[in-house]
């Protein structure tokens, strides 16, 4: 087992850790805007950490670059649509979950 | 290597499919909007662990245009199609 495939998997396992982080956070969470934060932000970590893992495995410098450009590309896409889904879930009248007083 | 990618990727889709599972009953629309950032992230993850295997680099471009369009997609619909929550409860059915 080489470094960079040691290296490599390492960093494929923690990317799919994140992934299945994220969707664990999809089917736990009360509402839209919860659900948000779990896909936007836990999916690009994960397809980062993945996308890094890559790298070690990649055969040129261009093919390295274009995958770094992809996951560039994810990042500006997801976060642009998750605002628009937001915004316009907030204009359709979704209301926010709140929590239950607790009684203590 | 290859079968440790081709392992991640199986692992990948059957998160994405549990997803959409979610996604597809949730209650507002907005859920189901989801989807499309669903795509954005796993299917690119899943077709570039794919692009590792063998020798089928071109996957990469497929990831990259895959990404583009969960984009267009989702920004659309968000736009796009979607009627008022709280005028009609969904009595036609369309959403």
């Amino acid at each position: 087992m080489a470094i960079p495939e040691l290296l490599s998997s390492i960093f494929l396992v923690m990317g799919a850790a994140f992934f299945m982080a994220g969707t664990i956070g999809l089917l736990r969470f009360p509402d839209v805007y919860t659900r948000l934060h779990a896909l936007a932000k836990v999916d690009n970590l994960g397809l980062g950490l993945i996308i890094l893992g890559l790298l070690f495995q990649a055969p040129g410098l261009t093919v390295a670059l274009k995958i770094i450009l992809i996951w560039l590309l994810a990042l500006a896409a997801s976060s642009a649509v998750s605002f628009l889904i937001a915004r316009r879930a907030l204009n359709r009248g979704v209301a926010p979950w709140k929590a239950k007083e607790q009684k203590i | 290597m290859n079968d440790f990618n081709l392992l991640l990727a199986v692992f990948l889709l059957v998160n994405l499919i549990i997803a959409l599972l979610r996604v597809a009953r949730g209650p507002t629309d907005a859920d189901r909007l989801l989807a499309a950032l669903l795509f954005g992230t796993t299917g690119v993850a899943i077709l570039l662990l794919l692009a590792f295997t063998a020798d089928t680099l071109v996957l990469m471009d497929v990831a990259l245009v895959f990404a583009l369009l969960a984009a267009i997609t989702g920004a659309v619909f968000a736009q796009r199609a979607w009627r008022m929550e709280g005028v009609e409860e969904g009595k036609d059915g369309n959403s």
